[in-house]
C-alpha cells in the first residue's frame, strides 16, 4: 500500500468556502428582503399575541356601553364597538387564537400529509392509485362543507377547527411530498438501502425524508397562509373561534352589520390585521421558496 | 503567415465572484489559433477549459468577469464590441457545440424549424432556407434529411442530435468553431462517428477549431496543436505529436501516465497517479501551481513562478526543469497490484438468465439467455454500447429486479433467490455494488460516518466498540482518514465520494462487487487511483468484480474475463486477453476500433452505421447483422448463430468460423500486450 495514494489535506480543496446546505439557506434568507419583511410582520403579531395584553390601554373584553360605537379618537385610537369595547386593544390581542389554531392545523396537515406522501410515493402501484384518488376526491370538497359536517358531528371547538383544517390540507401536502419522493426513490442510495435489507420504514423516514424536507418546508409555509385565511373564514361564519374571544374573524362577523351605519372602524382594523398576517406569512413562504430554489 | 489569427487571447484573466471575493479562474492565458487550425485544450475538470470557451464569446456566467487581457476574433477585439456588434459576431463568426446535444436543441421545435431559423436570421427565407437546411444535414452525413427535418429532438439518438447540433453550428459558416466536450456523453461507437465527421468537415470547411476535452486520446486524434491547462494557466503547448510523445511539463507527463495504455493489466503493476488536489479557484499561487503535486519540485519551484519557457519548434513549457520533466518519479510504486486468481470452484455461476420487460404490450428482451461463471478474485468485464443490457444484467444479479423464470444464479454453489427480499442476510451482503454516480449513491443528508456505520451494522452485523474498530479499518482500507467521517458527501470531491461508496460495498466482506462505470464521472488522475484501489482490495480480499465500463482500456486493465453484450445477448465471452487480442467477434472488433488511441497507430477502421436496434424489435437471425461489417450473407439474416467455443474458454456467437475470423482480422486492430 502506498502513501501517495492517500488523499491528504482537507476533505476537498475548497471545503472551507462551502457552507453546509442549511447554512446556505439561512444565509440567503437573511439577505432576502421578502423574507425579512414577512418575518417582521409575523413577528409583530406573535409578540402582540404573547405580550399584547400587558401594553394595551384597555381590557379587550371590558364593555363600556356609554362609549359604544365611538369613532377613532385620542382616547380610543381605533374607536369602540357596539358594547363600547376598545377596538385597538381587541385588534392587538385578537391574533392570539388565530396564531394558535392556524399553526397547529398546519402542523397537523404537514405531519399527516408527509406520512401519507412518503407512503404513496415510496410504494407507488396500487397503494398510490387508490390513495391518490381518495385524496383527490377529498380535495374536491370545499373546506367549509367539511367544517360544517365536522361541527355537526363534533360540536364547535378549537380542536374541531384544527382537525378540520389540518385534515383538509393534508392531501395537498401529501401530493407535494409524493412527487418529491417519486424522484428520490429512483436515486441509487435507495437501491443501496435495499441491498442492506433495510425495512420500508427505515428507507422512508431515515433515508428519504431528510432529502424531501425543503419542499415540505416551502409547502408548509404556503399552507400556513391559507390556514390563517381558513380559520378567519370559519370564525366569521360562526364555525370557528367562539365568543367572547376578540378574534378578528369573529369581530368582523359580529360587527359587519354596522358598516351600513357608517361605523367602519368596527370592521376595518380587524380586516386589515387578517390581511397583514396573511401577507406576512406569504412573504415568508416566498422567501423560503426562493432560498431553497436558488 | 500574415493572415489574421482566427483567435488570439492575450494575457486573458478571468475571475468568478464567489462569497463576495473575486477568485481567479484563468491567469494570463496566451493562446493563438491560426486560420484553419484545430487547437486542443486539455486538463482536468476545474482547470478552466470551459471558461476559455465562454470568454471568447463573452458568455460568462453573471458572477464571472474578464479581469485583464484581450480577446481577438479575426483580428477584432471582442472586449471592445458593443452589444450589437457582439451579437453579430456571435451570429456570424463563432459557433459553439456543447457536451449535451439534448440540452442544446429546443425540445418543442422540429429540427427543420431550428435549422431554418438560423438562415432566416441571415436573411434567407422560405424554400431557400429549407433547401439550405437540408444541405447542412447532408453535410453532417445525415441520411434522409427531409424526414429528420420533420422530427423533434427527442426522436433522434444522441449521435444524431449531436450531428444536428454541429449542422446548426456550421450553418452560419463560422470562422471559429468551439467544441466543448462534444463527444463526452456518447457511446464509443457514436463518439467515433462524430469524431470522424468533425475530421471530415475540417477538410471541407475553412473553420478554425477550438476543441476542449478531458480525453487526451480524442484530442490527439483531432488536433494540430494542443495546450495543457492547469489551475487556469497554460502549462504546456506544442504540436499534438510533440506534446503527447515528448511531454515537457510534469503535469502532462503525469496525466499521460494515469491512463492504462497498450493493454496494461492489473497483474502487470499499478497505474501511476497524481497525488493531492488541483488548487482551489482563486488560491494565491506563489511559485509553480503544480509544485505541491510534483515530485521534481524544488525550493525554486515553490517561490519563483516559472515563465513559459520557449523550447523551440513552437513548444512552450511552464516548468523550470522542463528538460527533466520526463524523469518525474512515479507517485505510486508500480509493484504488482494484483495476483493472478487461483484455480478455485466458481463463486458465481449464471445459467440461462433472461429478463423480459413489457414495452407497449410487446415483450422487450433486455437480457437473453446469458450464462457466465466467475471464480473468486476474478473480474468479469461487461462491455457493449448503452442499451446492450449490461446494467440490467447487474441488477438481476443484485436482485434489484427479478429475472424471468427458468434461469439460475448460483453463489458459491447455492441458488440465489430471484428477489432481494427472499435472499438470506449472508447472500445479500455477499453481492454488493459500486454505482456510477456517487452523488446519487450516497445519501446527501447523512454524514460519511452514518453511511458507513449503517452499512457495517446491517451488512457486518456489528455494534458498539467492534463497529468503531471495523469502521476505522474500513476507512483506512479505502485510504480515507478520520477527518472525512464527520462531513457530508457534498463536501468531498468526486474521487473521495467514490472511495466512500467502495467502502460501503466492502462493509460486509462481499464475495462479488458489481462496479457499474465507477470511474466514468472522474478525472483520469482520480480514475487511476480508484482502479488501483479496486485492484488492491481484490488481491487482498479475494473478491470478484463484475466490472461495467464503456472505456475498454479501463475494462482491459481490471478484467480477467470479458463478456461482450449486444441487445441483451452475449456475443463473445472469454479470457480478457483472448477477447482483446482476437480473433474476435465482428462487434468486438468494431468496438475496439472505435476507441480513440493516443498513439495514432491506426491500421483498420471499422465504423458501425446507425444505432443499436430496439430490444423490443430485434433483427431476425443474428441480431447484429444490420450493422455487421463482416456479414456473410442470407444465413446471417435468417438464423441466429450459436455461442460456439472457438478456443478453450473463448466463445463467439458468429456464423463465420473461427479460423476464417482469424484470417479476416489478420492485421490485428490491437496488438497483444
Amino acid at each position: 500500500m502506498s502513501a501517495a495514494d492517500t488523499p491528504v489535506g482537507m476533505p476537498s480543496p475548497d471545503a472551507e468556502t462551502r457552507r453546509s446546505p442549511w447554512g446556505e439557506v439561512l444565509h440567503s434568507l437573511l439577505r432576502s428582503g421578502t423574507f425579512l419583511t414577512g418575518f417582521g410582520i409575523v413577528l409583530f403579531w406573535v409578540i402582540c399575541a404573547l405580550l399584547g395584553e400587558h401594553f394595551v390601554p384597555y381590557d379587550a373584553l371590558a364593555d363600556d356601553i356609554i362609549n359604544a360605537l365611538a369613532p377613532p379618537s385620542a382616547e380610543h385610537w381605533f374607536g369602540t364597538d357596539q358594547i363600547g369595547r376598545d377596538v385597538f386593544s381587541r385588534v392587538i390581542v385578537g391574533s392570539r387564537d388565530i396564531l394558535t389554531v392556524a399553526p397547529l392545523a398546519t402542523i397537523l396537515a404537514t405531519v399527516a400529509g408527509t406520512a401519507l406522501g412518503l407512503l404513496i410515493g415510496y410504494f407507488r402501484g396500487i397503494v398510490d392509485d387508490i390513495v391518490s384518488r381518495v385524496l383527490e376526491a377529498f380535495m374536491a370538497i370545499p373546506v367549509v362543507i367539511i367544517a360544517l359536517l365536522a361541527i355537526v358531528a363534533l360540536g364547535t371547538s378549537k380542536i374541531t377547527v384544527i382537525v378540520v383544517i389540518g385534515l383538509s390540507f393534508a392531501p395537498i401536502i401529501a401530493r407535494t411530498v409524493r412527487s418529491a419522493v417519486l424522484a428520490e426513490r429512483e436515486l441509487d442510495y435507495v437501491a443501496a438501502a435495499k441491498l442492506r435489507h433495510e425495512g420500508a420504514l427505515h428507507t422512508m423516514f431515515v433515508e428519504i425524508l431528510p432529502n424531501v424536507v425543503p419542499p415540505i418546508l416551502v409547502e408548509t409555509t404556503v399552507r400556513l397562509g391559507y390556514a390563517i385565511f381558513a380559520v378567519a373564514t370559519l370564525s366569521f361564519m360562526g364555525f370557528g373561534i367562539q365568543p367572547p374571544s376578540p378574534d378578528w374573524g369573529l369581530s368582523i362577523s359580529s360587527n359587519y352589520g354596522m358598516i351600513g351605519g357608517g361605523f367602519w372602524w368596527t370592521v376595518l382594523f380587524d380586516a386589515l390585521s387578517i390581511a397583514s398576517l396573511v401577507i406576512g406569512v406569504n412573504l415568508v413562504a416566498d422567501g423560503v421558496h426562493g432560498a431553497f430554489n436558488d | 503567415m500574415t493572415d489574421k489569427n482566427a483567435l488570439e487571447l492575450k494575457d486573458l484573466s478571468v475571475a468568478y465572484r464567489v462569497g463576495g471575493r473575486n477568485r481567479a479562474v484563468l491567469r494570463n492565458v496566451n493562446l493563438t489559433i491560426k486560420p484553419g487550425e484545430a487547437y486542443g485544450l486539455v486538463g482536468e475538470s476545474g482547470c478552466g477549459k470551459s471558461t476559455v470557451a465562454l470568454s471568447v464569446v463573452r458568455y460568462l456566467p453573471r458572477n464571472g468577469s474578464i479581469t485583464g487581457g484581450s480577446i481577438a476574433l479575426d483580428g477584432k477585439d471582442v472586449m471592445k464590441l458593443d452589444a450589437e456588434a457582439l451579437r453579430r459576431a456571435r451570429a456570424e463568426s463563432v459557433s459553439m457545440v456543447y457536451q449535451d446535444p439534448g440540452k442544446a436543441l429546443n425540445p418543442s421545435l422540429r429540427i427543420g424549424r431550428q435549422l431554418t431559423e438560423i438562415f432566416e436570421l441571415a436573411g434567407v427565407s422560405g424554400q431557400a432556407a429549407s433547401d439550405k437546411a437540408i444541405a447542412m444535414l447532408n453535410l453532417v452525413r445525415i441520411s434522409d434529411p427531409a424526414s429528420v427535418m420533420q422530427r423533434y429532438p427527442h426522436q433522434l439518438s444522441g449521435g444524431m442530435q449531436q450531428r444536428v447540433a454541429i449542422a446548426m453550428a456550421l450553418a452560419n459558416d463560422p470562422s471559429m468553431l468551439i467544441l466543448d466536450e462534444p463527444t463526452t456523453g456518447l457511446d464509443a461507437t457514436v463518439e467515433a462517428e462524430v469524431l470522424d465527421l468533425i475530421g471530415q468537415l475540417r477538410r471541407e470547411l475553412s473553420a478554425s477549431i477550438l476543441f476542449i476535452s478531458h480525453n487526451l486520446a480524442v484530442v490527439s486524434n483531432m488536433c494540430d496543436r494542443v495546450g495543457v491547462l492547469y489551475a487556469g494557466m497554460l502549462v504546456e503547448e506544442g504540436s499534438t505529436k510533440d506534446v503527447f510523445n515528448d511531454p515537457r511539463h510534469p503535469y502532462t507527463v503525469a496525466l499521460l501516465r494515469c491512463l492504462p495504455r497498450g493493454g496494461q493489466r492489473k497483474d502487470q503493476g499499478r497505474l501511476d497517479t497524481i497525488p493531492g488536489f488541483l488548487p482551489g479557484i482563486g488560491t494565491n499561487i506563489a511559485g509553480c501551481a503544480f509544485a505541491d503535486r510534483c515530485a521534481l519540485a524544488t525550493e525554486r519551484c515553490r517561490s519563483e513562478p516559472p515563465p513559459l519557457y520557449e523550447l523551440g519548434g513552437g513548444r512552450l513549457s511552464r516548468c523550470h526543469y522542463h528538460d527533466k520533466a520526463q524523469s518525474l518519479p512515479r507517485a505510486t510504486p508500480a509493484e504488482i497490484a494484483a495476483i493472478a486468481p487461483k484455480q478455485a470452484p466458481p463463486v458465481l455461476q449464471v445459467e440461462g438468465l433472461n429478463k423480459t420487460y413489457a414495452s407497449h404490450g410487446r415483450p422487450l428482451r433486455a437480457v437473453k439467455d446469458v450464462s457466465v461463471s466467475l471464480r473468486p478474485g476474478e473480474t468479469l468485464g461487461l462491455v457493449g454500447e448503452s442499451g446492450s443490457g449490461k446494467t440490467t444484467f447487474a441488477r438481476l444479479l443484485l436482485g434489484l429486479v427479478p429475472p424471468d423464470e427458468g434461469g439460475s444464479i448460483e453463489l458459491e454453489g447455492k441458488q440465489l433467490a430471484p428477489r432481494l427480499a427472499s435472499r438470506s442476510e449472508d447472500q445479500v451482503k455477499a453481492v454488493q455494488i459500486v454505482f456510477q454516480n456517487p452523488d446519487s449513491a450516497l445519501n446527501r443528508s447523512h454524514s460519511i460516518r452514518h453511511i458507513l456505520s449503517r452499512a457495517l451494522k446491517r451488512l457486518g452485523g456489528l455494534t458498539g466498540k467492534t463497529l468503531d474498530r471495523r469502521l476505522d479499518e474500513l476507512v483506512r482500507s479505502v485510504r480515507l482518514t478520520d477527518r472525512h467521517l464527520g462531513v457530508k458527501p457534498r463536501q468531498l470531491s468526486g474521487g473521495l465520494k467514490q472511495r466512500v461508496a467502495i467502502a460501503r460495498a466492502f462493509a460486509g466482506d462481499p464475495r462479488i462487487v458489481v462496479c457499474d462505470e465507477p470511474t466514468s464521472a472522474l478525472d483520469v488522475s482520480v480514475q487511476a487511483a480508484i482502479l488501483n484501489l479496486l485492484a488492491d482490495l481484490q488481491s487482498k480480499q479475494d473478491v470478484s468484480y463484475i466490472f461495467i465500463s464503456h472505456d475498454l482500456g479501463v475494462v482491459r486493465y481490471l478484467s480477467d474475463k470479458i463478456a461482450v453484450l449486444y441487445l441483451g445477448r452475449i456475443m463473445e465471452f472469454g479470457p480478457s486477453e483472448a477477447v482483446f487480442s482476437g480473433p474476435h467477434h465482428p462487434y468486438t472488433e468494431a468496438l475496439l476500433s472505435a476507441v480513440p488511441k493516443l498513439d495514432r497507430t491506426e491500421t483498420s477502421r471499422i465504423r458501425l452505421d446507425g444505432e443499436i436496434p430496439s430490444a423490443a424489435n430485434p433483427p431476425k437471425g443474428c441480431v447484429f447483422h444490420t450493422r455487421c461489417p463482416r456479414k456473410i450473407g442470407a444465413i446471417c439474416e435468417t438464423q441466429e448463430p450459436e455461442l460456439a467455443e472457438a478456443e478453450s474458454g473463448h466463445t463467439i456467437r458468429c456464423h463465420i468460423p473461427f479460423a476464417e475470423l482469424a484470417r479476416l482480422q489478420k492485421p490485428k486492430t490491437m496488438q497483444p500486450a
